[in-house]
């Protein structure tokens, strides 16, 4: 069982998150994470999935995709050399005698600050997953309030494109 | 020409070569029954939505031509969606339509509304809301192309009040379908091609195992070819049943959990299996891990995603069985003697051939009532089924001659399928018989439809195999839950006969064993109404061989 990354190309429809979402669930297999938007083509849409299964699994997977009329490519991604970034939004608590702290904190990830309210502050972080996690794993100590993440994007390094 | 939406809709039906359609009308598709009332196709009104579904399902498994139903919104289209799910099951090309309330009303919980796209999602081949009058046309070209072609199925097509009321210009859509995500499998892969032909010339015990895929691409004659050239016995599903001619040297019936004993020892046996236009379901290959245990396996079907799905084979072959098969005969060599492998099959057949005893209670046996139609129609007839023990019965006492002749709800096992389905059969085929092999328990689950063969002095016979249980339930109770008959036993049932009377069809009622053969040629005599048989048959009666669920296929049981 390992997590696999498909990239799958489709109609910029209504209906076609839906189609591939019922049969995510009706054959049983979990989507660990999805992302989908509209690509350089605005009648074409690319989802990143991410699901964990061993290869037999992931086969199956990609030729039910295929079956679904809107859905124009899959292309297991996952041995490829990838860029790949999600985005977290993190609203954390900070009055002003720890705000020093976490703006370094931020400097440390690269992150950004996006707002200041009285006693909080919203950091914006872009990363991989990993990256993700440790960022939100220095912030809690502070008291995160609120936390949104997307799904995972990822595109295959040179000059290769499917 | 200005046209409304619904005129369109029915010019571009015709542009499909659509001569009938089934369906029931309501307030939604008032437009478009508005529009059939001047139209040369012929709607054939049904009493029920579900007998609609059914009925163009099996005018569709008989001609081959993709079966047209239609419905209106709401409860209208949900009564559609057990007919769609079994098409989806089985694989036959279907195009429905729903009325669908105003575009303006959409997911206000509108009178009739039900999200018919949304339920119907899984259970279609593809599905499509219509959003402009203007897109009729290709929607309409869309629908069947993807409905017949590849792997058939079932679309929906989801068609807004509004759009069919409104007036616009009309063009026919004369382009070729275009679908990005959609292309129409040509051709194979000639090395596997060679592979599987030099590994059939090599093979010392094959076994051809067809199904449901060799009466979609209309291959029985190369099947037939395959076998009588290497002498390969064939053994089919029950979706395959009449590809191979039931009373041909080579024919071994049905396999699975109630395969003939010869079927499943020969697949026991084997050395290659020839798997052809099937999909190993669990009901075929009991314990996955113990079929076909000693053979290398050749997977022949039109959806990769059937290869390796439920077992792993040597050589999958990825195209239409037709012209796989076609390349395959070219490469074969003809045997002329039979071989010792031939000799083995024949030797179980001799020893463990289909059988059944007396009735303890003196009554009709119901194996009896199919072998006597059987030779009564000469194998010629369309047979549809219920589903139960009455559809095992037929699959193992009816010898088929030709393919599309068996129309029965495999992959669903839909109760109250045979006698809609028997309809849509004798529209499409009204020359030869046509024989719903009922029980008494499905037969209630449609018997509506009687109305609908009255209507249209349409002469289909039914058989009811009544033994006043849920057959097939109650023997699995017998079997595994201790002989506790928990609300199978339906003794408490209408008067068949004065129902049938009651419609204005002909009833009839058979008690004994001598008059069986009467009453079936007296059926066959009748021209312009229904007739229904009731038959009254061995209560305790038990469909053998049988395998249990999840069992090997070699541990069957019933007497040898």
């Amino acid at each position: 069982m390992k997590k696999h990354t498909l990239a799958v190309t489709v109609e910029n429809k209504p209906g076609v998150l839906t189609r591939v979402a019922t049969l995510f669930r009706r054959r049983g297999y979990n989507i660990d994470s999805l992302a989908v938007g509209e690509t350089e083509n605005p009648s074409i849409s690319r989802m990143t999935i991410d699901v964990t299964g061993d290869d037999k699994i992931i086969e199956q997977v990609s030729k039910q995709l295929y079956k679904l009329v809107d859905v124009i490519k899959v292309v297991d991604i996952t041995e490829e050399r990838l860029v790949t970034r999600e985005l977290i939004l993190i609203k954390v608590k900070a009055d002003p005698s720890v705000r020093s702290e976490i703006v370094q904190l931020v400097e440390i990830f690269r992150a950004r600050i996006v707002d200041i309210g009285k006693n909080s502050l919203i950091i914006e972080a872009t990363g991989d997953a990993g990256k993700m996690e440790a960022i939100e794993d220095s912030l809690k100590p502070f008291g995160i309030l609120e936390l949104v993440r997307t799904g995972k994007i990822a595109i295959v390094r040179g000059p290769q494109h499917f | 020409m200005k046209l409304k939406g619904a005129e369109i809709l029915l010019q571009s039906l015709k542009q499909e070569g659509v001569d009938t359609i089934f369906g029931y009308p309501g307030g939604t598709v008032l437009p478009i029954y508005d529009a059939l009332y001047d139209s040369d196709i012929r709607h054939i009104l049904v009493r029920h939505e579900q007998g609609a579904a059914h009925a163009a399902d099996a005018y569709a498994r008989v001609t081959g031509k993709t079966g047209v139903c239609i419905a209106t919104s709401g409860p209208g289209a949900t009564n559609l969606v057990t007919g769609i799910a079994t098409a989806n099951m089985d694989s036959i090309p279907m195009v429905c339509f729903t009325g669908q309330v105003a575009s303006p009303l959409i997911g206000r919980d509108a009178f009739q509304e039900a999200d018919i796209t949304g339920i119907t999602m899984p259970i279609t081949k593809h599905n499509y809301v219509l959003e402009r009058t203007e897109d009729v046309t290709r929607i309409v070209k869309e629908a069947f192309y993807i409905a017949s072609t590849n792997r058939p199925g079932p679309v929906v097509v989801d068609l807004p009040k509004d759009l069919m009321e409104k007036e616009i210009e009309y063009e026919p859509y004369n382009s070729e379908v275009s679908l990005r995500g959609y292309r129409v499998m040509k051709g194979c892969n000639y090395g596997q091609v060679v592979s599987a032909s030099e590994l059939i010339n090599k093979s010392e015990r094959p076994v051809i195992y067809a199904g449901g895929g060799v009466i979609a691409s209309d291959a029985a004659e190369e099947l037939r070819e395959l076998a009588e050239k290497r002498k390969i016995p064939v053994t089919t599903t029950l979706m395959g049943m009449s590809a191979f001619p039931g009373n041909n040297y080579l024919s071994l019936g049905m396999l699975g959990m109630h395969g003939t004993r010869y079927a499943n020892y020969a697949i026991g046996e084997c050395d290659l299996l020839i798997a052809v236009g099937v999909r190993f379901d669990d009901r075929v290959t009991g314990k996955i891990a113990e079929f076909a245990p000693h053979a290398r396996i050749i997977h022949i079907d039109i959806d990769a995603a059937e290869i390796g799905k439920n077992v792993d084979v040597h050589i999958p072959i990825v195209g239409e069985v037709k012209e796989v098969l076609q390349a395959i005969n070219k490469r074969i060599e003809t045997v002329e003697e039979f071989s010792e492998w031939n000799q083995t099959i024949d030797r179980w057949k001799s020893e463990y051939p289909l059988r059944y005893g007396a009735s303890s209670e003196g009554r009709i046996m119901p194996q009896h009532v199919i072998e006597k139609i059987s030779d009564l129609t000469q194998g010629e007839a369309i047979i549809t089924t219920e589903v139960g023990q009455n559809q095992m019965w037929a699959a193992h006492y009816y010898k088929f001659k030709n393919p599309r002749s068996f129309v029965t709800s495999g992959g669903l096992g839909t109760m109250g399928f045979g006698l809609p389905a028997a309809i849509g059969a004798k529209i499409a085929c009204p020359d030869r018989p046509v024989i719903d092999i009922a029980g008494d328990g499905s037969i209630q689950m449609n018997i509506q439809e009687l109305g609908t063969a009255v209507a249209y002095k349409i002469p289909v016979i039914v058989c009811i195999l009544n033994n006043q249980y849920l057959g097939m339930v109650r023997q699995w109770q017998s079997l595994f839950y201790g002989g506790r008959f928990s609300y199978t036993d339906i003794s408490s049932q209408p008067d068949f006969v004065k129902l049938a009377e009651a419609y204005g069809a002909v009833g009839m009622r058979v008690k004994t064993t001598q008059e069986v053969d009467g009453a079936l040629r007296e059926a066959l005599k009748v021209t312009d109404r229904p007739v229904v048989i009731d038959f009254r048959v061995d209560r305790m009666a038990d469909v053998y061989p049988m395998v249990a669920p999840g069992e090997s296929l070699l541990n069957m049981l019933g007497e040898e």
